[in-house]
């Protein structure tokens, strides 16, 4: 009994101590739901939101870009692209039979669908095929019965409806690179795409616009349960080129009978660029759908360099066209004046070089107006000689040589100014006079890209305005009403208005006067008539041999060692208004194949005369 | 609580009295917290009772019906079957161990058709009987003779060595915390439980070699949860955002996020306790427990109040069992402890846990029953 007695005390006295041992555990729970629920519980519900709550970007239509009266040059196709979510489909392999025998599949697709069916989860839609014809579209939705899970996505496309006739205007868009990625999520989309090249990259901020996003909820695997809330994104802006199309059209038209050549057309007075062309071009379109190996190596591999933009990044020897900036140079430090006259015996001698003119012979004495006219080079390598590098360079960089314009481009170049510091910076030995001599026909180290040479031209005859050349309107499209430009929207050159007015005389008879070197080629219609320069520029260097046994014709030579053809021109010549620059790669003359063209394409523009009028059926589209 | 002299002491009381003398007040709270079980698993099926709640009513209802059953059995007859119980139980264990050897899986259950029955869990209950059966035959100083504890403690330790084997962490820890229990009001000296538990300290070292990579790696996620949140902490980090989340007054009946988007693991029967703070928060939590501690109490009382050394144990025994499963399974889901896999008795879904639970509290209530009764150390009726 006593035993028992003791036995139930000891029990007793350990429960107790047990139940306080339990009591003490539970405080603990209580203690931790406290700390979980009440202390921490901002932390957490935060924590439940995000993993509760999913961001999903809805992209913004990529704005439109369209020509100077509102013709369009980008725009988005709806584009109907046949997905299946591969948890609806039931069996797979007969929903692809099914859908094969509508749309062909070819095994490789096929066996891609599969793999990524694997490799997604089931709910995730799976692109089968992209770019859906109407027919294909309506005979997919006929058997949608027996395609349960197989959907019509619509999607949009880049497309461009003027195909390689704006082609290194607009550029291209396609799929994001990895070094392009900015942390913008828009980028990180599968399909997303963004400008390459052209205006499509250079604008690609403002054409972009702003995400949406869709706020959803999903699941712990991501499918989304229900949209909470919805924020509309901002649409890419529509660009309004300054560039006519139908201009545009008709300068590739007449760059395309030659192999490759490019061209650039301006408003002297607003820097308008009307047309600039690259010949030959791409068809962007190409690029939104994704070209194949076989195209992308045939294009980058084309000698002719259709992917390359010659307009803004070919850099030419100017040749003869940059014998305006040794006449002004010479004028404005009166190392000659337009009165005096220099004999051309057919050569100039320095030291025991000798620098031949390209007429045998010589010209005899001539002036300024008449240098120019019968593009003399003993003229120039004297009035160069006189000038000095020193002198020439900082008035070519005030005509916007040497350095890139600023044009609304990607891929813009600078060409080359050369003077002594530069030449000292290459490493090279001093700058030599002969070298200066050589720079006063436009040959030896300085080059220059084509829309360059028009800038130069225009600002050449529109008073000395430094105007710089845009390819976008700020303003939008243009309207009937618009306003003529006013003529101090550039700052000055500051040249001497006698100097320029010497230049373009001289340049006015190179096409007007008889004995002109491109007399040939002038407009007869006098209210169109052109001024300009023609040049030729030297691919390769004429050694003594064959100028003893006669310089050979650029028909015997391979197309690759061909001079350059370059024509800069200017029309009306009573009030300019647009300036033009043409460069036929390797194609021989300046006066026989770049001057015909530059005639063709200042007739056209001034037929259209795109600065002032609006064309007819623009006009009634704005009228309503 | 009606409380007067028992017709017999000797004989116990009659079946009528006995069923008037069950304690339908512990039954009741029972009801409620199996009823709070019901209401969670209605909402973790997304609003249905099914598949998981209406199974849990008539599994309850299994369980009240084998609580009341074995309430109304006399407690000596429990003391006479408790060895055989454990040898059933154990032979169970092993069916399950050897079968898991010749290659048919590692299956924690025996499939007897109409039911499936883990043997681990009965295991809890049936070692509890044993050791009661076997204190109750020892006085105060035979307990204290360190020979006579050896039996008791290979009682302990040999399921819990099969069971960690299978492998269950849980259960193990389970057996010999309950085990321990046990020792500690049988009155077994402290120093042993001294020795007991720096031998267990410098054993640490040698059980971390027989750990799975995955228990291991489980308690490693438990010291850190944040080093793999995508991997083996991935439970840990839902289950405490899930409460967290909760706050005070919970996100409402069926609108917890975290359980009903899935982010939330096993929410019907492990992270049970989970979804209810999510949805009910700290106040549903706190009830809970309480409603737990209330059942715990009663079982404190039932022991204390018992005139028999085998009852006492039992009850006590029985009770602290219950306590394991609660208290390992909230400090779990709360990031307090590893995850285990010790389901929230009468709450998680699942058969065995709620049949063993019923069972043992069907114990303690029989206990109850015959309070008074008085039990010699050979098991008769009698003063010793």
């Amino acid at each position: 009994m006593r035993q028992e007695r003791s036995r139930a005390k000891v029990f007793t006295r350990r429960a107790l101590l047990l139940a306080g041992g339990q009591a003490v555990l539970f405080a603990a729970l209580g203690a931790r739901l406290y700390y979980l629920q009440v202390v921490e519980a901002n932390r957490y519900t935060m924590l439940a939101e995000e993993n509760r709550i999913n961001i999903r970007l809805l992209p913004p239509p990529r704005g439109r870009v369209v020509d100077r009266f509102g013709d369009p040059v980008a725009v988005n196709h709806e584009d109907y692209r046949l997905v299946l979510v591969p948890e609806q489909i039931g069996d797979l392999d007969k929903a692809l039979d099914i859908i094969d025998r509508i749309v062909p599949l070819g095994e490789i697709e096929r066996r891609r669908v599969l793999r990524e069916t694997r490799r997604k989860r089931g709910f995730v839609p799976i692109l089968v095929r992209g770019n859906l014809t109407w027919d294909e579209v309506a005979r997919i939705e006929v058997n949608a019965v027996d395609l349960p899970g197989v959907a019509i996505d619509p999607g949009l496309t880049r497309h461009y409806p003027q195909g390689a006739v704006m082609s290194h205007v607009v550029g291209y868009v396609a799929a994001v690179a990895e070094h392009e990625l900015t942390g913008d999520p828009l980028l990180e989309l599968p399909d997303f795409r963004i400008g390459k090249n052209g205006i499509e990259r250079h604008r690609e901020l403002d054409l972009r616009g702003a995400a949406g996003a869709s706020e959803v909820e999903v699941n712990a695997y991501g499918r989304v349960i229900r949209e909470l809330g919805r924020q509309d994104g901002r649409p890419g802006e529509e660009v309004t080129l300054t560039v006519d199309l139908g201009l545009q059209r008709y300068v590739t038209d007449r760059l395309a009978q030659e192999q490759s050549a490019s061209a650039v057309v301006l408003d002297i007075h607003t820097g308008e660029v009307m047309s600039l062309v690259s010949s030959p071009g791409f068809d962007p379109n190409l690029f939104s759908t994704g070209l194949t190996m076989q195209q992308w190596n045939a294009l980058r591999g084309d000698p002719r360099g259709p992917l390359s933009n010659k307009a803004i990044a070919g850099q030419y020897a100017p040749g003869s066209t940059f014998k305006m900036m040794v006449a002004v140079a010479a004028l404005e430090t009166k190392a000659v004046t337009a009165d005096q006259r220099i004999l051309c015996p057919g050569h100039l001698e320095l030291g025991d070089q000798r620098f031949h003119c390209w007429k045998r012979g010589g010209h005899g004495p001539m002036n300024l107006h008449d240098a120019l006219k019968h593009s003399c080079d003993v003229y120039f390598y004297e009035a160069a000689r006189r000038v000095g590098i020193d002198r020439l360079a900082p008035i070519c960089r005030r005509f916007g040589l040497g350095e890139p314009l600023g044009i609304d481009l990607p891929g813009e170049r600078g060409g080359l100014i050369p003077s002594r510091e530069w030449k000292q910076a290459t490493g090279r030995q001093a700058w030599q006079q002969g070298e200066t001599i050589l720079t006063g026909i436009g040959q030896g180290y300085v080059l220059t890209t084509p829309l360059q040479l028009a800038v130069m031209t225009a600002r050449l005859v529109n008073g000395g305005r430094a105007v710089v050349p845009r390819l976008t309107r700020p303003q939008g499209v243009m309207r009937q009403d618009e306003p003529a430009p006013r003529r101090d929207l550039f700052p000055a050159l500051g040249v001497a208005p006698a100097s320029l007015a010497a230049v373009v005389h001289g340049m006015v008879a190179v096409t007007n006067d008889q004995g002109g070197t491109a007399y040939a080629i002038r407009i007869r219609e006098p209210e169109m008539a052109m001024g300009g320069k023609t040049g030729t520029s030297q691919v390769r260097r004429i050694t003594m041999a064959e100028r003893e046994r006669g310089v050979r014709k650029n028909e015997e030579l391979p197309w690759r060692e061909r001079d350059h053809a370059l024509f800069v021109g200017f029309a009306p010549v009573g009030a300019p208004r647009y300036a033009v620059a043409v460069v036929v790669e390797h194609g021989g003359g300046g006066s026989s194949v770049a001057g015909p063209i530059a005639r063709d394409i200042l007739l056209e523009t001034q037929r259209r005369d795109p600065a002032r009028r609006v064309p007819p059926q623009h006009q009634l589209a704005q009228r309503e | 609580m009606t409380s007067f002299d028992s017709p017999s002491r000797a004989r116990g009381p009659l079946l009528l009295d006995r069923i008037w003398q069950i304690n339908w007040g512990l039954v009741l709270l029972l009801g409620m917290i199996a009823g709070v079980g019901f209401a969670m698993l209605y909402s973790a099926a997304g609003g249905s009772f099914q598949p998981w709640s209406e199974k849990q009513m008539i599994r309850f209802a299994i369980g009240v019906a084998c609580l009341v059953l074995v309430a109304l059995v006399d407690l000596r007859v429990w003391l006479r079957l408790a060895y055989l119980i454990y040898l059933v139980a154990f032979a169970l264990l092993v069916a399950v161990e050897i079968r898991g050897e010749i290659g048919m899986g590692a299956q924690r259950w025996i499939d007897f058709g109409f039911i499936q029955i883990q043997p681990s869990e009965i295991m809890k209950i049936a070692l509890v009987l044993a050791l009661a059966r076997y204190f109750n035959g020892l006085d105060l100083d035979e307990t204290g003779r360190p020979v006579l504890i050896v039996v008791p403690t290979l009682l302990v330790l040999a399921p819990a060595a099969l069971v960690l084997k299978q492998p269950d962490l849980g259960t193990a820890i389970m057996l010999m915390a309950g085990g321990a229990a046990v020792f500690f009001i049988a009155g077994v000296r402290m120093w042993k439980f001294g020795a007991a538990l720096g031998l267990a300290a410098a054993a640490v070292p040698i059980a971390w070699e027989f750990l799975r990579d995955y228990q291991k790696k489980r308690v490693l996620t438990f010291l850190n949860p944040e080093a793999d949140p995508l991997g083996a902490g991935y439970h840990i980090i839902q289950s405490k955002i899930a409460l967290g989340s909760g706050g005070v007054f919970g996100k409402g009946f069926l609108q917890g996020t975290q359980a009903h988007l899935n982010f939330l693991p096993e929410k019907q029967t492990d992270f049970i306790f989970t979804m209810l703070a999510e949805e009910w928060g700290l106040v549903g939590g706190l009830t809970l427990l309480g409603l737990y501690a209330l059942v715990i109490a009663y079982g404190f009382l039932i022991a204390l109040r018992s005139r028999n050394q085998f009852g006492r144990i039992l009850a006590l025994g029985v009770t602290t069992t219950l306590f394991l499963y609660v208290f390992i399974n909230s400090a779990m889901v709360m990031g307090l402890l590893p995850v285990v896999g010790v389901p929230l008795a009468l709450v998680s879904f699942g058969g065995t846990a709620m049949l063993t639970v019923m069972f043992g509290m069907g114990l303690v209530v029989c206990v109850y029953v015959h309070r008074d009764m008085e039990i010699n150390r050979q098991g008769e009726a009698g003063p010793e």
